[in-house]
C-alpha cells in the first residue's frame, strides 16, 4: 500500500514491483552471487529502452567485480536489480542459489552520495541496521566500533555526519554497509564524488577491508585507474542495449595487499600496458556510440 | 594581538569573532536592527499622536494603551481580567495545537507515503483551506454548538491543514537513496517510516507547525466571536463594539506579543531538535 518506491515504479511501469522482503538474518556462510541472464526494459514516452539485455554473471565468495563503461550502459541499473531496488524484466538474480525477491539486508549496498542519516552520529549510523534487527544498543555499538575501526574512524564514534569530510562520509557508509555482515557489498561510484588524493586513500582502506573480511565485492566506477587497481574481475559494459562486452580477470589489487605499494602497483609496466588495453575499449565503445548516434 | 614574546603560539580563537568565515548573504544577527525597528515605530506612534494628527479614536496615543493594559489587569474593563483572558485564548489556541500535531503530523505523512491515504485526504484538505474561516463559523457553531468544542476545533481545523501539508512535503523531501540504504539493511515499510521518513521529515513538520500556529492565532477572534465568555479575542471583539480602540490594539499586541514568543520558542526546538537542516 506504500509507493516509496515511485521512481523505480515510474522508471519500470512493465513489470509490477515486488513486495520488499522481510529483514532476515545475516548469512555468515560466504554465498555466489548468479546473474542470470537478466534483462531490463525502462518504459519511455516511445517505447522502450533496454537498460539491460541478456546479462549474465557469477561471483564467487571473494571476487571484487568492478563494473566500467560509458554513461547508460547499465551499471548501475545492474547494481539496483542486484540490489533488489529494481526487479529484473527477465531473468533473475540468484543469492546461494536462491532468487532474491526485494532488498534485504545479505546485500550491503555503498551509494554514491552517502545517504546515511544526519539525525544520528556516527556510531549510530553504523548501528542502524542492526538496531532495525532489534539487537541491544551495548551489542550493536561493540559491532559498530569494531567496523569503524576497520575504516580507520576509531574517535569519531560520536561525531555528526555532517561534521566529517566526503572521504569519511563514504567510510561511514561502508562500515554501515558491513555492519550488517552482508554476503555482498555493492558499491555504486563510492569515491565518485572524492578529490584525488582522498580517493586513492579509500581504495587503499576498500582493498584492505575487501581482504580482511573476504566479501564479495560489486563496484561500480567511471575510472580505468580505479578498476584496474580494485578488481579481480573487470566487466566492461556498453550500453543501448546495456550489456557486458569484456571481462578480464586482474590482480593488481592483490599485488597491493602483497606489496603495500600503490604506487609501485600502479606504474608497473603490466599495469600501465592493462590501463592502455581497457582505456581503448572503453574509447572505442564510446566512439562507436557517437556514429551511430550521428544521423 | 598575540604576545610578541611567544611568537609561536597560536592566538586562542574567540567565539565572538569569526575571522575564518567568508560572509554568507543574510547571515548574521540582527537582534539590534530588531529593536531599532520595533523602537522606530514606537516613535512614529508617539510623534503622531502627541502631534494631534490622528485622532484618538482612530489611533490612540502610547499612554491610552498603558492605562488600558492597567485596567484590563485588574479586570475594570468587563468581568474578566487580562490573565483571564490571556489563559482562555491559550487553552484554545494550544489544545487546537496539540490536536493539530497529534492528528495532523500522522495523517500528513501517511498522505506522503501512501496512495490511498493522499488519495483520500487530499480533495478535503484542499478544498477547505483556503476558506475564510469565518464563513465556516456558522457551520462549527450549528455542528458543535456554542460551547468550547466549536472553537477548538475552528481552531484546530486552521492549523491542521498547513502541519499536514508540510508533513506530506517532508516525506517527499526525504532522499530515495537513505530510503534505500534502510531497505538494504533489512528494513520494513514500517521501519522505514519510523526510522528514516519521520525524521527526514522533521525539518519541514516543524517549519508546518509554526505556519499552522500562525494560522492558529490569525483565525482566534472568529473563533472567539460567539458565545466566549472570556479570551482575547472576545475581549478585542466587544470593544471594537464599543470603540474602545486602545483596549482593541492593546488585545492586538498581547495576540502579537504571545505569538512572537512562542515563533521564537519554536526557532530555538528547531535549532536543537534538527541542526542538520540545510547541511546534509
Amino acid at each position: 500500500m506504500f509507493d516509496l518506491f515511485v521512481i523505480s515504479k515510474r522508471l519500470h511501469p512493465l513489470k509490477n514491483d515486488r513486495v520488499a522482503s522481510a529483514p532476515n538474518a545475516a548469512t555468515k556462510a560466504p554465498l555466489d552471487l548468479t546473474v542470470d541472464d537478466v534483462s531490463v526494459r525502462y518504459g519511455t514516452r516511445d517505447g522502450y529502452v533496454d537498460a539491460l539485455a541478456h546479462v549474465n554473471l557469477t561471483m564467487k565468495p571473494g571476487d571484487f567485480v568492478v563494473a566500467i563503461g560509458a554513461s547508460g550502459c547499465g551499471k548501475t541499473t545492474l547494481l539496483s536489480v542486484l540490489a533488489g531496488f529494481l526487479p529484473a524484466t527477465e531473468g533473475q538474480v540468484l543469492l546461494g542459489g536462491n532468487p532474491i525477491d526485494g532488498p534485504g539486508a545479505d546485500r550491503g549496498v555503498v551509494f554514491q552520495k552517502h545517504a546515511l542519516m544526519p539525525w544520528l552520529d556516527v556510531i549510530d549510523n553504523v548501528a542502524f541496521g542492526l538496531k532495525l534487527r532489534g539487537q541491544t544498543k551495548s551489542e550493536r555499538h561493540a559491532i559498530a566500533r569494531e567496523k569503524l575501526a576497520l575504516v580507520g574512524l576509531q574517535g569519531f564514534e560520536n561525531k555528526m555526519i555532517y561534521e566529517l569530510s566526503g572521504g569519511m562520509q563514504q567510510r561511514v557508509g561502508i562500515a554501515r554497509a558491513l555492519a550488517c555482515d552482508p554476503s555482498v557489498l555493492l558499491m555504486d561510484e563510492p569515491l565518485g564524488a572524492l578529490d584525488a588524493l582522498t580517493r586513492e586513500t579509500v581504495q587503499e582502506l576498500i582493498l584492505d577491508v575487501w581482504h580482511r573480511t573476504g566479501k564479495t565485492i560489486f563496484f561500480i566506477t567511471h575510472s580505468v585507474e580505479e578498476a584496474l587497481f580494485l578488481a579481480t574481475r573487470l566487466v566492461v559494459m556498453t550500453p543501448r542495449p546495456g550489456k557486458i562486452e569484456k571481462t578480464y580477470d586482474l590482480e593488481f589489487g592483490r599485488r597491493f595487499i602483497g606489496s603495500r605499494n600503490a604506487r609501485e602497483v600502479k606504474s608497473h609496466p603490466d599495469f600501465i600496458k592493462m590501463r592502455e588495453v581497457v582505456l581503448a575499449d572503453v574509447q572505442r565503445r564510446e566512439a562507436g556510440e557517437t556514429l551511430v548516434q550521428a544521423p | 594581538m598575540a604576545d610578541p614574546t611567544m611568537p609561536s603560539t597560536q592566538p586562542e580563537p574567540t567565539r565572538s569573532k569569526k575571522t575564518s568565515r567568508y560572509r554568507v548573504i543574510g547571515e548574521g544577527s540582527s537582534l539590534a536592527i530588531n529593536a531599532v525597528s520595533i523602537a522606530a515605530l514606537l516613535l512614529l506612534w508617539w510623534i503622531a499622536t502627541h502631534a494631534g494628527c490622528i485622532k484618538p479614536l482612530f489611533l490612540p496615543k502610547p499612554e491610552a494603551i498603558w492605562i488600558a493594559f492597567k485596567q484590563a489587569v485588574n479586570g475594570d474593563l468587563d468581568n474578566h481580567t487580562l490573565l483571564v483572558h490571556f489563559l482562555w485564548s491559550m487553552y484554545r489556541v494550544f489544545a487546537a495545537f496539540a490536536l493539530a500535531v497529534v492528528i495532523g503530523i500522522p495523517i500528513g505523512i501517511a498522505m506522503g507515503v501512501s496512495r490511498i491515504a493522499r488519495g483520500i485526504f487530499d480533495p478535503p484538505i484542499e478544498f477547505y483551506r483556503p476558506l475564510p474561516p469565518l464563513a465556516y463559523l456558522p457551520l462549527m457553531i450549528i455542528w458543535f454548538g456554542i460551547g468550547e468544542s466549536s472553537k477548538i476545533i475552528l481552531l484546530f481545523l486552521a492549523i491542521f491543514a498547513p502541519v499536514a501539508l508540510a508533513a506530506r512535503a517532508g516525506v517527499r523531501s526525504v532522499s530515495q537513496e537513505q530510503i534505500q540504504a534502510a531497505l538494504s539493511m533489512g528494513a520494513n515499510r514500517w521501519q522505514v517510516v519510523k526510522n528514516v521518513i519521520l525524521p527526514g521529515a522533521l525539518p519541514e513538520i516543524l517549519v508546518g507547525l509554526r505556519i499552522g500556529m500562525g494560522v492558529g492565532w490569525t483565525t482566534l477572534v472568529a473563533a472567539e466571536m460567539v458565545a466566549a465568555d472570556a479570551g482575547l479575542g472576545k475581549m478585542v471583539f466587544n470593544a471594537s463594539n464599543f470603540l474602545r480602540t486602545d483596549v482593541v490594539i492593546l488585545g492586538i499586541l498581547a495576540i502579537g506579543v504571545v505569538a512572537y514568543l512562542f515563533e521564537i520558542l519554536m526557532r530555538w526546538i528547531e535549532r536543537r531538535a534538527v541542526p542538520w537542516k540545510g547541511k546534509a
